[in-house]
């Protein structure tokens, strides 16, 4: 497997991963405009996933479909940061948030890339990822305003954090530890990074939630 | 002939025609909630239309909610958010003397109106004609 197919599925893992784990909200968010937003915010990150995938398709001759659902759990190359399975919101939003943060770093850095089509996706996605950031961000302004909100938000991060770092390769951890620190005002301990292809125990849950319908019907699906 | 206005009707409550907040259901975080009209345009060109409000903690937040309610699968190409309080409610209409002839049913004005516009010299300015809106 090339280095460019490794990095696109790491990509797409991650957001086929957080896409499902967003959305295992919908209908339950704490109130229904953040349900509609969240849900749909999840949607895109599935997209971007889908995108991700048929690039590396190209490559390797087969399909999204294929790269997204027919691999064993072991196989996927998501940080486990996005596994994590935390259903309780100030999780969600520091996880969103954390993820958020990261991902511009990566995209920013991606978006350089000699690879045309990688560089111009990495574009095309942080189109979308704007306004995942500024959703993030306004709920971030919003629990640091009230003390609960602070501590609340804190203690997830200190948790998070270093699941965070393993969302990047190191070098660009440096510049996700400034802008967090900055963002809460603190310093974050010095800690190992999680790295990727060590997976959660959680994923396999999800995996089996999430490729049943394919595994039922290999040969597609028909809606 | 301008009809008199009923001075305690006239200010029609406004419970009558908006829901109070929280109506929708779930509630907004604690205390926070403020609803805001959401206007949608589907084309350019076309007049905004009431597609339904979001109850949100402040305008940035509404922003994203109503981006992502009335936005997401491309059916708007911009939206109006209208803070509920900026709404003035025009609610009651008295008609005690039902006053039908002023109503336009089944009475056709448009040759009665290509007529005038040809003694007034103004037909080039009626909506719709060559060079006229």
């Amino acid at each position: 497997m090339s280095e460019r197919v490794e990095l696109l599925l790491s990509l797409a893992d991650d957001e086929l991963i957080l896409g499902w784990r967003n959305s295992e909200w919908t209908g339950i968010a704490p109130f229904l405009e953040e349900d509609v937003a969240f849900s749909s915010i999840a949607q895109n990150e599935i997209g971007h996933a889908r995108a991700l995938y048929e690039l590396a398709a190209a490559e390797l001759g087969t399909t999204a479909d294929e790269l997204a659902f027919d691999r064993a759990p072991e196989e996927y190359r998501s940080a486990p940061l996005v596994e994590l399975r935390r259903l309780e919101w100030a999780r969600t939003i520091a996880r969103h948030w954390l993820y958020e943060t990261a991902d511009e770093i990566r995209l920013g850095a991606l978006k350089d890339s000699d690879d045309d089509a990688i560089a111009g996706l990495a574009a095309k996605m942080d189109r979308e990822e704007t306004y995942h950031r500024i959703h993030a961000d306004m709920w971030v302004d919003r629990l640091l305003a009230a003390p609960e909100g602070r501590e609340r938000l804190n203690e997830a991060v200190d948790e998070l954090w270093p699941y965070a770092l393993g969302v990047l390769d190191a070098e660009l951890r440096p510049a996700l530890r400034a802008k967090v620190e900055e963002r809460l005002g603190r310093a974050l301990p010095e800690v190992e990074a999680v790295p990727r292809g060590v997976h959660e125990a959680e994923l396999a849950a999800l995996w089996e939630e999430m490729t049943t319908v394919r595994r039922s019907a290999p040969a597609g699906a028909r809606w | 002939m301008l009809e008199a206005r009923a001075p305690e009707e006239s200010a029609a409550s406004e419970s009558s025609a908006l829901p109070e907040a929280g109506s929708a259901g779930r509630e907004a975080p604690r205390g926070q909630g403020a609803i805001f009209e959401v206007f949608r345009q589907e084309r350019k060109g076309q007049p905004f239309q009431h597609a339904g409000s979001v109850t949100a903690p402040d305008e940035r937040f509404a922003e994203i909610y109503a981006r992502e309610q009335y936005g997401r699968r491309q059916e708007s190409v911009a939206l109006w958010l209208i803070p509920r309080g900026a709404v003035t409610v025009v609610a009651e209409f008295p008609d005690e003397f039902e006053m039908k002839y002023r109503r336009v049913d089944g009475y056709s004005i448009k040759a009665r109106l290509h007529e005038a516009r040809e003694r007034a010299g103004t037909l080039e300015l009626a909506p719709g004609a060559a060079g006229g809106e």
